[in-house]
């Protein structure tokens, strides 16, 4: 890549949302900001290679978007051009400032609006937020581009029609919005580490890497919120876990399998200190929310040097506190795979068995009772589950995996 | 920007039937606050009458145009500045009449 290319693309991943951000708030529509943005991104992959790359790429594509911005709006003579005239004739764009500004987090919280449906939260917020390309998003969700373009359209038109307002929420509204926002962050990271479709790869380490870097934006500004310093410190401490998560075969490799020494010593250090942070202040008598409690049980698997090191008895602990907020069978069927390293195979699988009519559809059930099953020397039985499991997986990674472990069965 | 909103009550599982002093309360607040355009409750949909005239000659037919489980049970019009504002008050009608309400704005 040359350095003009690289720039190009350093300001894509870094000003995108910015120059978005700013214009929504200047122009009060998403279109506009959007088509102008990526007019301006446009116009410098075409002048920079022979003008060189401006000293302040921010500030230079934030202008030459405003600019098409107004050329926009003058060519197609909207009705209501009064008060946007105003608008250009008396904002001039401001000049953008540090990493972080409060525009682009009331861009996430725009994206993130509690009247619009989880999907287009998800999808708009990676199109206007994270730059990501409507054939990307598509691709990520595997839904086909047209129906993420027509997703995203709704999203935009909803916004517009009953005047979802961009701005930040009010102090009171503020943790209710967060935790959509973070079920949204959290939702993107999932589909990147464990990516759902058969036509993509095991796992998306673009989805993850973005999910991360919108959460530390998240973080910046709300650094008192436990929940965001939690959801944070679990996505470090899963992504830290990466690099020993597929085999050189495009196997899924599990937790109790991997190479430790491949983990990400940097992203666990990161991880851990956040945790502590956290713990500091559950001790000073805030009460942890989930995410807070998922990162300490990620600590936990991150402190082992090796599976048997595990101390399970602090996992199941942590897990009892989790049924207590969140009484969901995916949670009891996770709490179950601690249980079977604490108690034992048998104990974990009544409880397992329990979940049956919850999650007959859900391929971690039966890969989880599987294994029990395997362990128990329940041969037949464990095949039957390793079936159905395969069945529903969608991951190819996972697929592989599940298919060895049903076929090493005697 | 006006926002319709509807009261939806469910024939199966019908709200409380005591609320009327409360909205009405709920309401001199909204006319106070300047929010307060229109509003008024629906007689059951038994009343309703679907009148269609666009073939030779109308035809009445008894009862609503739709048959379901909910039906609208009364409407308030709200001047509102956007949609947060509305949904907020919203989530106080909703609690005030003790029915499901939805939010539409007007084009």
């Amino acid at each position: 890549m040359s350095d003009v290319e690289e720039a190009i693309t350093l300001a894509h991943r870094d000003e995108w949302a910015r120059v978005v951000a700013a214009l929504t708030r200047r122009f009060g529509d998403l279109d506009i900001a959007e088509e102008a943005a990526a007019e301006a991104f446009a116009t410098a992959v075409e002048r920079w290679p022979a003008d060189g790359v401006p000293p302040n790429p921010g500030a230079w594509l934030t202008t030459t978007a405003n600019r098409k911005a107004i050329d926009r709006i003058r060519r197609e003579n909207k009705r209501d051009d009064k008060h946007r005239e105003a608008q250009m004739t008396y904002d001039d764009p401001p000049e953008p400032v540090g990493a972080i500004d409060d525009d682009r987090l009331r861009l996430i919280f725009t994206c993130c609006h509690p009247a619009l449906a989880m999907e287009a939260r998800v999808a708009l917020t990676l199109r206007m937020v994270g730059g990501l390309t409507v054939p990307e998003i598509a691709r990520a969700f595997l839904v086909q581009g047209a129906t993420m373009e027509r997703r995203i359209t709704r999203a935009k038109a909803k916004i517009k029609a009953a005047r979802i307002p961009c701005r930040m929420p009010s102090a009171d509204d503020l943790p209710a919005r967060v935790s959509g926002v973070l079920a949204v962050l959290f939702l993107v990271f999932n589909e990147g580490y464990l990516a759902s479709g058969p036509d993509t790869d095991p796992v998306r380490h673009d989805l993850t890497t973005e999910a991360i870097r919108l959460t530390r934006l998240i973080r910046a500004l709300l650094p008192q919120d436990g929940e965001v310093a939690g959801l944070l410190a679990l996505m470090l401490l899963i992504e830290a876990r990466r690099p020993a998560r597929v085999s050189a075969g495009g196997e899924l490799v599990p937790l109790a399998e991997q190479d430790r020494g491949a983990w990400d010593a940097e992203l666990i250090a990161e991880g851990h200190r956040l945790v502590r942070e956290r713990l500091a202040a559950a001790a000073a008598g805030v009460a942890p929310g989930r995410y807070q409690i998922l990162a300490a049980i990620n600590a936990v698997h991150t402190s082992a040097r090796d599976i048997r090191d595990t101390d399970w008895s602090q996992v199941l602990t942590l897990y009892d506190q989790l049924v207590r907020l969140d009484p969901s069978p995916i949670i009891a069927l996770n709490r179950a795979i601690a249980a079977a390293e604490l108690d034992g195979p048998e104990v974990a699988l009544a409880i397992v068995d329990r979940l049956a009519e919850a999650l007959a559809g859900y391929h971690a059930y039966h890969a989880t009772r599987a294994d029990l099953l395997r362990r128990l020397g329940q041969s037949q039985q464990s095949r039957a589950a390793y079936d159905r499991a395969i069945e529903l997986a969608g991951n190819t990674g996972e697929t592989a995996y599940l298919t060895r472990r049903r076929d090493q069965l005697q | 920007m006006q926002y319709l909103v509807s009261v939806i009550d469910d024939k199966s599982n019908p709200g409380s039937t005591d609320r009327r002093p409360a909205i009405s309360a709920f309401n001199e607040r909204l006319i106070a606050e300047g929010y307060w355009v229109f509003s008024g409750g629906l007689a059951d949909t038994d009343a309703a009458t679907v009148i269609d005239n666009r073939g030779e000659q109308a035809v009445f037919s008894d009862g609503p145009f739709v048959e379901s489980k909910e039906y609208l049970a009364g409407v308030w019009v709200w001047e509102a500045p956007d949609l947060d504002v509305a949904l907020k008050l919203a989530a106080e009608a909703s609690k005030v009449c003790d029915r499901k309400v939805e939010v539409r704005p007007f084009l």
